[in-house]
């Protein structure tokens, strides 16, 4: 006798956790599988070593937003956002840069720098904002529009014309569609100011600075933002995704971990359930993916189930991931050269030009990696010195421009390639090598595996312009319903992406119960 | 690299029969099909177009695509390809199918031959590669295109088989309709199927290219006994729309060329409803064709009698004489054997009905001068022409 559950929520990562407990609090009866052993999916807490404790892939993370944060009390669940971090950008000579709420500061900035940033940062912020109708609802229709859809469309233009006004409108309507290189060109003069920047508008991405579209990852960066800036991922098991579980759990949802996914079950065109790979079914009416897409679709579902050239697109979904992780268990807390102890709790990042980030992209597109990639540098036992033995110390770096198809494979290249990140950083931090006690590198390949995101990438698909908004993942999908009746995507892979800020399974779980109430 | 290929100095291929045919050419009417030269009448169209109809006509089918299908997915891949349901289809038989896309527009149509358990062949008019592999994603299937691999022949009318039968092709006595063997002429291997475009009595006969001559010519060793003739492209325009056959790209845009919202067509438009089957379970575009049967039908390619003798080009349809316009005819012809004027029309029903009347508005030329004129039409869901003996196994012998 199989198992009947109003919804089946595959993948308990954060944006499953939420799609479930939202559709728990509606009254359904909500099954939530994954194929690890506890939830949490990318922001996992796992160890290393036994002894020392990350967050997950994940090290930072913008607070959740507030309505999903008030919806589900997770408050009451023990989380709270991390205090915001500053951002300090590594300077090779000692000259670092600090970014702060109050604005940016270093030896050797120029004074015109410094006065125009705050500026700067406040009218692309007001950008982000305006495109908030945008991000924050599903995606509108633009052919067969409904109420909603005009709604949308209506908030984006009032934004755009009112809020920003006349003149900032003609300035973003100039440089939407730019790079983030010439914008920031125009802009300043200091090149550690630039590069820190542009690193930070195409993190993640299979972009560097000079390609087009990275103005807009970099206001949905910003937008990200809006809640309050990045904190530190608690790592030590009571933080978000603990908060996230026991707010499931309190909602009713049934969790079951060590459950791996072998498909989809559809009749006719219609959803059924799901069955596990040992053979176990689930019957289910609504099932809803947290997995990558192009997962979901052509190896749950599988592409013989689905039309021809929808198949087709989901398997052009542009998204390779480009960023690996090093994680460090270390004998003690390494000194950073010019830097002060107190300072290395604070979000570390090596991209001291945007030339430098761009060179270090070149390689990447060529199934290269540069032995100097972008760095972005955490940490977390300067927080907290529960997460690693007394006197010890984690970090946690994410490496970008990592191929996930490296030419002559990874096999003999991954220690090579984690030596050179390691020297890398020794160039800030000399005594580093010396500190350390334990070493995991995760590349692409090894996310894939691991994780269940499909070329390892973070976002699931790239957070490019032809696969944003009404077109992510793809065109047929984009508004968490797909043409599977009773199948729904509620991940990264959907509007409006990545970032641990749970709304796609926000947004899924009211179309879910939407597409309910209709039929 | 060096590409040793002459191919691109010639605008049009020849194929495996054209040193037959072009000394058969008295009017040099050839045109270009699939890259192939092919002609569109040999001399009189009424002599090609009377040997259908009351002898025997050949026809060179080698530029129609063929495609290869095989592998332990090629049936599962066909099934989720085609709207119909083919799980009648058996080694040995051939079977008419129409593919669309995601929207349930037509892509093409075409025959459907199954030679054993997983092995298949499709022929269509158009080319399709881009679309069987994009078809192929998941699937355990091979697809080849053997277009040049193999030549065709349709041999049509009531004579056909008489004609094959004295050109020594032996064992086509009890060949059903849609049925496959595997014969020889003389010692020719030939793969004859009991198919055709035509409404009449016909076979095609598949070979391979390097026979194609000895093939013809074994073939018209018999033209002393029988009116036996070469066909082009117009005599089969005539045939096919007395049979009531359509044809994608000309009586409608395929899905896959159409660029404008709205001008291409599902199978209910194009009058291949009957060849749907939406409860066969998954293939290409079953969603958008389910949700198209739940409404009234919009259009629909309709056979009509267009009364009088004006000959009938382009030309609109009303409701009414003088009335709002309401369609369009794709192709018309005078039949000689009917003495009518027979057409489809793409027309717009209400309310999922045609009008009560019909009436095109023929433009016609008299001594250089333009005229026009109202002809009622009357439609009509049967085909124009479609004689018994087509049918008959075994044929009537000549």
């Amino acid at each position: 006798m199989t198992e009947r559950y109003d919804a089946i929520v595959i993948g308990a990562g954060h944006n499953g956790l939420v799609c479930s407990t939202y559709l728990a609090r509606a009254g359904r009866n909500v099954l939530c599988v994954d194929a690890q052993d506890a939830p949490g999916g990318m922001a996992a807490p796992r160890r290393l070593a036994g002894d020392y404790c990350f967050a997950g892939l994940a090290h930072t993370a913008n607070p959740v937003c507030a309505s999903i944060r008030a919806d589900l009390e997770l408050e009451r669940f023990g989380y709270s956002p991390g205090a915001a971090l500053d951002t300090i950008a590594l300077d090779a000579h000692g000259r670092h840069l600090a970014f702060a709420a109050a604005g940016v500061s270093g030896a050797g900035l120029p004074e015109g720098d410094a006065a125009a940033y705050p500026a700067f940062r406040r009218r692309y912020r007001d950008f982000a904002r305006a495109l908030q109708p945008l991000f924050d609802n599903k995606p509108p229709r633009l052919k067969h529009m409904g109420p909603g859809d005009r709604g949308t469309l209506a908030r984006l233009g009032w934004n755009l014309r009112m809020r920003l006004g006349r003149e900032a409108m003609y300035e973003f309507l100039r440089v939407a569609a730019m790079n983030i290189y010439d914008v920031l060109e125009e802009a300043f003069d200091d090149e550690r100011l630039c590069g820190a920047l542009a690193a930070d508008a195409v993190c993640g991405s299979a972009m560097g600075p000079r390609t087009p579209g990275s103005v807009l990852t970099w206001l949905k960066r910003l937008y990200d933002e809006q809640g309050g800036a990045a904190g530190m991922l608690s790592a030590n098991g009571a933080g978000l995704v603990s908060a996230l579980a026991q707010a499931a759990h309190a909602a009713g949802v049934t969790l079951r971990c060590n459950a791996r996914v072998a498909a989809v079950l559809t009749e006719a065109g219609t959803v059924t359930g799901i069955q596990l790979d040992d053979g176990t079914t689930f019957r289910a009416d609504v099932v809803v993916s947290n997995a990558d897409p192009r997962a979901t679709f052509l190896d749950l579902v599988g592409a013989p189930r689905l039309d021809a050239m929808f198949a087709s697109r989901v398997a052009q979904i542009r998204g390779a991931g480009t960023v690996a992780k090093l994680h460090l268990g270390l004998s003690g807390l390494p000194e950073f050269a010019g830097l002060e102890a107190q300072a290395l709790g604070q979000r570390l990042l090596v991209a001291p030009s945007m030339r430098y980030v761009e060179r270090a992209f070149n390689h990447s597109k060529y199934g290269e990696y540069s032995a100097q990639p972008v760095l972005e540098i955490t940490l977390p036992s300067v927080h907290d010195a529960t997460l690693a033995p007394p006197g010890h110390h984690v970090m946690s770096v994410a490496v970008s421009y990592v191929p996930y198809a490296l030419h002559g494979g990874w096999q003999e290249q991954k220690q090579a390639l984690a030596d050179a990140v390691v020297a890398q950083l020794a160039h800030y931090a000399p005594q580093l090598e010396s500190l350390i006690v334990a070493r995991e590198f995760l590349t692409p390949a090894d996310i894939e595996e691991q994780y269940g995101a499909v070329q390892g990438h973070w976002h699931h698909g790239e957070l490019s312009l032809h696969q944003s908004f009404m077109m992510r993942p793809l065109y047929g999908a984009a508004r968490y319903d797909t043409p599977l009746a009773g199948l729904f995507l509620c991940g990264a892979g959907c509007h409006p992406g990545g970032g641990l800020n749970g709304l796609p399974g926000r947004n899924a779980a009211r179309r879910v119960l939407e597409r309910g109430a209709a039929s | 690299m060096i590409i040793a290929k002459e191919h691109f100095r010639q605008a049009l291929e020849h194929t495996p029969f054209h040193a037959r045919l072009a000394p058969l050419s008295q009017t040099q009417e050839w045109t270009g099909w699939n890259g192939y030269q092919v002609a569109r009448t040999f001399d009189k169209l009424a002599n090609e177009y009377f040997a259908v109809r009351s002898g025997c006509a050949v026809m060179d089918l080698t530029p129609m695509e063929k495609y290869r299908i095989s592998g332990a997915g090629a049936r599962a891949f066909l099934d989720r390809l085609v709207v119909r349901d083919i799980s009648g289809l058996r080694p040995g038989r051939v079977t008419y199918v129409v593919w669309c896309n995601d929207d349930g527009k037509v892509i093409d149509d075409g025959t459907l031959f199954q030679f054993a358990d997983d092995d298949y062949r499709l022929c269509a008019q158009h080319h399709q590669l881009d679309w069987l592999l994009i078809s192929a994603r998941g699937f355990d299937v091979s697809i080849e295109v053997e277009t040049h691999e193999v030549a065709a022949l349709a041999v049509q009318g009531p004579t056909s088989w008489s004609v094959l039968a004295a050109a020594g092709i032996d064992g086509l006595e009890e060949l059903k309709p849609f049925a496959i063997a595997e014969l020889s002429c003389g010692d020719i291997p030939v793969t004859v199927s009991r198919t055709g475009y035509t409404g009449d009595l016909g076979y095609e006969l598949w070979v391979d290219p390097a026979d194609a001559l000895p093939l013809w010519d074994a073939l018209f060793s018999v033209r002393d006994r029988y009116d036996l003739h070469a066909m082009g492209l117009s005599a089969l325009e005539m045939v096919r729309i007395e049979a009531g056959f359509i044809m994608p790209g000309f009586d409608f845009n395929t899905a896959e060329a159409t660029i404008r919202n709205g001008y291409d067509r599902s199978p209910f438009e194009v009058g291949l409803g009957w060849a749907v089957s939406l409860d066969k379970g998954h293939f290409t575009g079953r969603q958008a064709l389910r949700a198209e049967k739940a409404r009234p039908a919009r259009r629909r390619l309709t056979k009509i009698v267009v009364e009088g003798n004006k000959p009938v080009g382009a030309a609109f349809i009303y409701a009414r004489r003088n009335g709002r316009q309401i369609g369009e005819i794709k192709c018309a012809t005078w039949s000689p054997i009917l003495k009518a004027n027979l057409a489809l029309a793409d027309i717009e029903l209400a309310n999922g009905r045609l009008p009560d009347e019909l009436w095109a508005r023929i433009e016609y030329q008299r001594e250089l001068k333009w005229l026009s004129a109202w002809a009622a039409c009357h439609a009509t869901t049967k085909p124009f022409y479609l004689p018994e003996h087509r049918r008959a196994t075994p044929p009537p012998r000549y």
